[in-house]
């Protein structure tokens, strides 16, 4: 019975191609628009953490509940070690110390009179240090590499010696500033005093995300200590996965344990307990925990919404399909098929059809996916006016739910339909089967 | 078996209408022994379909029995009337209707499929079937390939496939021409001869008519008359 049935299947296109098209192209759409929508939440996520936050952050405790101030007088001291003993005890992330400044940033002209002033948030980075190699004993992944840098520069080079930085895209228009031009980076040390120094603007960078290219400048983070008088301090330490993907679970549990190693050494040795080290995950931090939440919410109705229109679209197809083979089941009554034989056949087809209809639409959503994964589509023409930390270029991302979600309305609304419509074989009667075959 | 095939005693089946109803059957009386060559003639709405569907067991009798096979088919499931239907009763329609997407070997082998024969029985079984239609030769053939006798053939092969008790024909030759009615009648009183299959007609056609042995005219519900035909099987030549 089941090769008559597969052969039926087989030979009847309006049984077969039409309906497994119909769910393949369901199926692709489906998978699609949640790779997509997954793609947006990393997006925020991942240029949160490579720009801002790291997917975990040690601070200070007095740093990190006045962050939003840059209290670099609260920044973490003897950096080093510390630094050396996250990576000791936390191997599986990449750890990177940053200091982050407020200034302003003034570029005279050919007499040394402010031609062009702007503030600026400055972000200092190991730049020179993965140029010289110094972390090469260390699991290690250049700043370069974690800020995208070589990948934004649009005019210039890096800094490849002291005193040079990189200009944000905005910022070097608005100040009117080019590679190779001076400027001055006035801003306060961690005591409070007034800190100026010459920079050399190396390069023009485009992060692709507005914020950042408004306001930031990039220095070298040895620079940026001379600067602000924070020998062997970092405002931060930050630990990045070194895939880049944000395990929310791990990184709690890690937190959890260093803020835990942490209170047990500081109870014994009886340490300021606002300058002991504090770890925050990438959610703990600037509300993003909350965001990440809304967005979940927000990308599970339209996923649900979107899931539920493709099934309602699915299982019209099947309840179609039910009502076009009406003379056929008629028959198949006639002749002594019983009425639960007929209704569990007709399943059994939709689950083939939904099954392959479902694997190729699937195979189809992740390869646009994947895709859209690797080149992304550009939206900068929707973001100028953004403050959001997210890149203009929004791609996918395929994650392990993107390999079954299309099988929810490719396999299970076809499976529903032809189990609701095929009720209707149970309600069909025998005695009109005659009359049903005549002319 | 023994003992009668069919039996109905004062069969009778009532459609309400509203606040009418319309009697189909007014109790109906008949016996059918095993290999008879039986039809059911009379004017439309005298109840011939409406008989023939309830010893088809795809309906059931307002009042009377229909027994089938010695079983009482009033008070059958519906899982107990389609496998009265599997085993014992074979079905010829008008239209064919045959399945399109099938081969006719295949169309033919359904039934033996529903009944879960082995592949090697049911090959024998199709094959037989289809040289007593004269089809062999187009087992691999599509039902879109055949002509309409050739269709009705096909039908006929399946519905005596499984070699049951009972074949009910509802004007089997109303879309034929005369060649292939013929041919079809000739097939179908042969199978009658050589399995002692019970062939029970509807039919208006006198082509069908002159083939009967036995001629059970219906009309307004009632047996107006049951008559054996002594001169039967003697189609004139085709002009």
């Amino acid at each position: 019975m089941i090769g008559f049935i597969v052969k039926g299947i087989l030979r009847d296109r309006s049984r077969s191609l039409f309906p497994a098209l119909i769910v393949a192209a369901g199926a692709m759409l489906t998978v699609f628009f949640y790779s997509y929508m997954q793609g947006g939440k990393n997006n925020f996520i991942e240029t949160s953490a490579r720009y801002q936050t790291g997917h975990l952050k040690v601070m200070t405790r007095a740093y990190a509940a006045e962050s939003d101030l840059l209290p670099n007088d609260l920044a973490l001291t003897g950096a080093a070690e510390v630094v050396y003993s996250l990576q000791a005890g936390y191997p599986e992330l990449i750890w990177k110390p940053r200091i982050r400044f407020a200034g302003l940033l003034d570029v005279p002209d050919e007499n040394g009179e402010t031609r062009a002033q702007g503030p600026i948030n400055g972000l200092a980075v190991e730049l020179l240090a993965d140029i010289r190699n110094e972390n090469q004993n260390r699991r290690n992944l250049p700043e370069a590499e974690i800020l995208n840098l070589e990948k934004g520069l649009i005019a210039g080079r890096l800094p490849e010696r002291p005193r040079e930085i990189l200009v944000g895209s905005v910022l070097s228009s608005s100040l009117g500033i080019n590679p190779g031009d001076r400027a001055t980076i006035i801003s306060s040390t961690m005591a409070g005093a007034l800190a100026i120094a010459d920079f050399t603007v190396a390069g023009i960078i485009r992060f692709g995300v507005t914020p950042l290219d408004k306001t930031m400048v990039i220095a070298d983070l040895e620079d940026a200590r001379q600067l602000l008088d924070m020998e062997d301090t970092a405002g931060e330490i930050c630990g990045f996965f070194p895939d880049f993907f944000y395990r929310p679970q791990l990184a709690a549990r890690l937190a959890r344990d260093f803020n835990a190693k942490v209170e047990e050494r500081a109870g014994n040795a009886g340490e300021d307990p606002d300058f002991l080290p504090l770890m925050l995950t990438l959610g703990e931090q600037g509300g993003l925990g909350d965001m990440i939440a809304i967005y979940d919410i927000y990308a599970f109705v339209l996923v649900a919404v979107f899931v539920a229109v493709m099934s309602l679209v699915l299982w019209n197809a099947g309840l179609m399909g039910s009502l076009r083979r009406y003379g056929e089941i008629g028959l198949r009554l006639a002749m002594g098929e019983t009425h639960r034989h007929l209704y569990f056949s007709l399943l059994g087809e939709a689950v083939v059809i939904g099954l392959i209809g479902s694997v190729i639409g699937t195979a189809l959503g992740l390869a646009v996916s994947f895709y859209l994964q690797a080149y992304g589509i550009n939206a900068e023409a929707f973001t100028k006016t953004s403050e959001m930390m997210m890149t203009n270029l929004i791609r996918a991302q395929v994650t392990p739910v993107s390999y079954v979600i299309g099988f929810i309305p490719g396999l299970l609304a076809t499976i529903l339909g032809t189990a609701v419509a095929g009720l209707g074989i149970f309600r069909r009667r025998t005695a009109g089967l005659m009359k049903e075959f005549e002319a | 078996m023994a003992g009668p095939v069919i039996q109905t005693i004062d069969l009778t089946k009532v459609y309400p209408m509203g606040e009418y109803s319309i009697t189909a059957l007014n109790r109906v009386s008949l016996t059918f022994e095993r290999g008879e060559f039986a039809g059911l003639v009379g004017p439309s709405g005298s109840g011939k379909t409406t008989f023939l569907n309830i010893v088809g067991t795809l309906d059931t009798p307002t009042s009377g029995q229909a027994i089938i096979m010695g079983t009482e088919i009033s008070a059958l499931s519906p899982l107990e009337a389609a496998g009265l239907r599997r085993q014992h009763i074979g079905f010829i329609f008008q239209t064919f209707n045959l399945f399109p997407v099938y081969t006719v070997y295949e169309n033919v082998e359904f039934p033996l499929l529903l009944l879960g024969l082995p592949p090697v029985e049911r090959r024998r079984r199709v094959m037989e079937a289809l040289e007593w239609v004269r089809l062999a030769d187009r087992a691999r053939s599509r039902p879109t390939q055949l002509s309409g006798g050739q269709s009705q053939r096909v039908a006929i092969a399946r519905a005596i496939v499984k070699k049951p008790a009972i074949v009910i024909a509802d004007e089997p030759t109303a879309n034929l021409d005369a060649e292939n009615s013929y041919n079809i009648l000739d097939i179908m009183r042969e199978l009658n001869q050589e399995l002692s299959i019970t062939f029970l007609f509807a039919t208006h056609d006198e082509k069908v008519i002159r083939y009967l042995r036995r001629k059970i005219t219906l009309f307004d519900g009632r047996v107006a008359k049951d008559e054996i035909l002594e001169t039967a099987a003697t189609p004139p030549p085709v002009t």
